[in-house]
């Protein structure tokens, strides 16, 4: 093995045999090692283990920081810091300082989700040792790759090559750092 | 493919058919002649990377003429006032209101496409949600323009934010126009994350084809290190769901307030309660007609008929028809309670100043036409009657027709807003308060105008993101079904 090879990577040509490949490596007792798509794999969540995720969490925090941050903001603006009397209506009222804060909600909620999805898979990221590699070109065009990094403890290069050809795999290859 | 009334023959079992579903069950694909997950990155890419059309040369050089036009027209009106126009007492909401309806209608069929018909499993929405994302996006710069202007005092603008600022005052929240603008810069600012979002795997795939140097870096950059990754799909996913989830109460929330800027005053014809759903439903058929106007054109000049199939036009007709009736049903019911209320004022507004023609409905009552009553008829002609040519397969599947009917959508709902901001506003409650409304040729330039910002923007679109969600659009393919034959599934396997 070379001493600056990262992963071990097993190309896969239909999202069936990908499926049934992922089933295999995480019976295996694989840890580092992942799945690579063009498109999600409608089962591969459940075929490699993978908990719900969490983005859900970061969303719903935005949401209630945006909720109250509109409430709080009109309450401190209109009622608090500069008055104004209009047509005898209360300083504050929940039901005029619901339509901001409601889009407040959705703003902040929405970041959220979409920070929390980036936070949650390191992104962005400016290299990756896939990206360098010419054949994981077609990864986002029309092949499905089974990775599996060198760092796993279950990790041994000729069992592990072995493996991946049992699954079906084609084209197997060692990816350097 | 084997013809699936047959039922498919099992290598392996000759004695074994799989039954398909009876044809008349069957469904069209979403994507024709079975093209597989490599054709469609290619097709998507090649608008991209192929020479670019004559078409789209001489298209963005109008669309440049007309962005110049509307920003002359801005400095034009900057440097003078609002007075160019022909806003005057007592219609002091003229054709920038109008458009400004008009147009953030559009968008909200962008946001239903890529939302509310995710949230409804509507697999067909893959092939048109990119762009029609894009339309809304672009659409709601063209609105945002609108309001701005119309504050007369542009560098002054910043007075909506509540931005501390050394006169100590703040922004008053118990006017619906201030929830406007927090509603429409929210509508802006979560419809470039959710299209971003959506853009990111997109550009990942531009990325890993690249061949020039600046392409590389451009879709590299932006694509941040995107390597499909399944464990990133899954928190993708979620993202997207949510996204989706927040965007769907976004865009009914959107047209709601804008609605409540006319409904929350006192006017005939604006103070009704009806006006939300009703601006709503009326946003989306004006969105689908626009998206239906740009897409038809567009699968056949970029050779797309298998991804935007004609399946897909029909379904957009079929929403198109559904909203139209709803419009329809609720031009009804505001004759109906106007009548019904005996509110002379509302009685007035809708049969003397709305609906009364110089030939059928003035005759026959003896009431003097109403001044607008052929914005009135073009409305009810182009929004109700026109949708109904929908409920018919031939005129569903005849391009060419339907690209002609969504043309007459955009006039018909650009003159339901004239029709609800000129009419209720020239009549109001005292005769001697009445005047006749007439735009300025500015004003129809600074409305074209922002056809060239518009268009600008969606060219420039076309020509460098990838029009159609190629992810997605994989993602629906039998090729991707890790179940289906096709999806290299063989019988007996188990997952």
């Amino acid at each position: 093995m070379p001493a600056n090879a990262y992963a071990i990577m097993a190309e896969f040509e239909t999202p069936a045999a990908t499926l049934s490949a992922a089933y295999k490596v995480r019976e295996a007792g694989f840890r580092n090692w992942d799945v690579f798509s063009p498109f999600p794999v409608h089962g591969m969540d459940q075929a490699m283990g993978l908990k719900n995720s969490k983005v859900g969490w970061f969303s719903f925090v935005g949401g209630c920081t945006g909720y109250t941050t509109g409430m709080l903001m009109i309450w401190f603006m209109n009622a608090i810091d500069y008055k104004i009397k209009i047509g005898g209506k209360p300083m504050f009222s929940p039901f005029s300082a619901f339509p901001p804060s409601y889009e407040l909600t959705i703003l902040f909620g929405s970041f959220g989700a979409l920070l929390g999805m980036l936070f949650l898979n390191r992104l962005p990221r400016l290299h990756h040792p896939l990206l360098k590699n010419r054949r994981f070109a077609l990864a986002p065009h029309d092949r499905f790759y089974v990775v599996i990094e060198t760092s796993d403890a279950k990790y041994s290069e000729n069992e592990t090559r072995r493996m991946l050809e049992s699954l079906g795999s084609r084209h197997i290859e060692l990816v350097e750092e | 493919m084997a013809d699936a009334s047959q039922g498919v023959l099992v290598p392996g079992h000759p004695d074994l058919r799989v039954q398909g579903p009876p044809i008349e069950l069957e469904r069209e694909p979403l994507v024709n002649n079975t093209r597989g997950p490599g054709w469609i990155s290619d097709r998507i890419a090649s608008v991209i990377e192929g020479p670019t059309p004559r078409w789209w040369k001489i298209s963005f050089g109008i669309s440049v003429v007309f962005l110049t036009l509307c920003f002359s027209m801005i400095l034009w009106l900057m440097s003078t006032g609002v007075g160019i126009w022909g806003n005057q007492h007592p219609v002091m909401w003229g054709w920038a209101i109008i458009n400004f309806v008009w147009w953030i209608g559009i968008g909200h069929a962008g946001t239903l496409i890529s939302a509310i018909l995710f949230l409804l499993r509507q697999r067909w929405r893959t092939s048109i949600n990119r762009a029609a994302e894009a339309m809304t996006i672009f659409a709601v710069m063209c609105a945002g323009i609108f309001p701005l202007i119309h504050i007369g005092r542009i560098w002054l603008g910043w007075w909506l934010f509540p931005i501390p600022n050394s006169n100590g005052i703040w922004p008053q929240f118990r006017s619906p126009l201030m929830w406007d603008v927090f509603a429409v810069s929210t509508y802006f600012t979560v419809s470039v994350l959710f299209w971003y979002m959506g853009l990111i795997p997109d550009l990942a795939v531009m990325r890993d084809r690249a061949k020039t140097k600046i392409r590389k870096f451009g879709y590299g950059l932006f694509s941040l290190g995107w390597t499909g990754s399944n464990r990133h799909w899954s928190n993708y996913e979620k993202a997207y769901l949510i996204l989706a989830g927040l965007s769907t109460p976004l865009v009914l929330s959107v047209h709601s307030i804008v609605s409540l800027d006319f409904a929350v005053s006192q006017l005939p014809g604006w103070h009704t309660t009806i006006f939300p759903p009703y601006f709503v439903a009326g946003a989306v058929y004006s969105g689908f007609g626009m998206v239906l106007t740009l897409l038809i054109p567009l699968r056949r000049l970029l050779k797309l008929e298998d991804i935007i199939t004609v399946r897909h036009v029909e379904l957009m007709c079929k929403v198109t028809l559904a909203t139209g009736s709803i419009v329809g049903y609720a031009y009804a019911m505001e004759f109906f309670i106007a009548w019904y209320s005996g509110n002379s004022y509302e009685r007035f507004l809708f049969f003397q100043n709305r609906a009364a023609d110089p030939f059928i409905i003035g005759p026959l009552f003896h009431i003097k036409p109403a001044p607008y009553w052929w914005g009135f008829w073009t409305m009810v002609i182009c929004n109700v009657v026109v949708p109904q040519f929908f409920w018919f397969k031939k005129c569903r599947t005849s391009m060419f027709f339907v690209f002609f009917l969504s043309i007459l959508v955009n006039i018909g709902m650009w003159f339901e807003r004239f029709v609800i901001v000129i009419t209720s506003l020239q009549r109001e409650f005292l005769p001697s308060n009445w005047s006749y409304y007439s735009p300025t040729p500015m004003d129809i330039l600074q409305y074209l105008g922002t056809f060239g910002l518009f268009f600008t923007f969606f060219l420039l679109f076309l020509k460098y993101i990838p029009l159609i969600a190629i992810a997605e659009v994989k993602g629906v393919t039998p090729q991707a079904d890790p179940h289906h034959p096709l999806g290299g599934a063989k019988i007996g396997e188990k997952h």
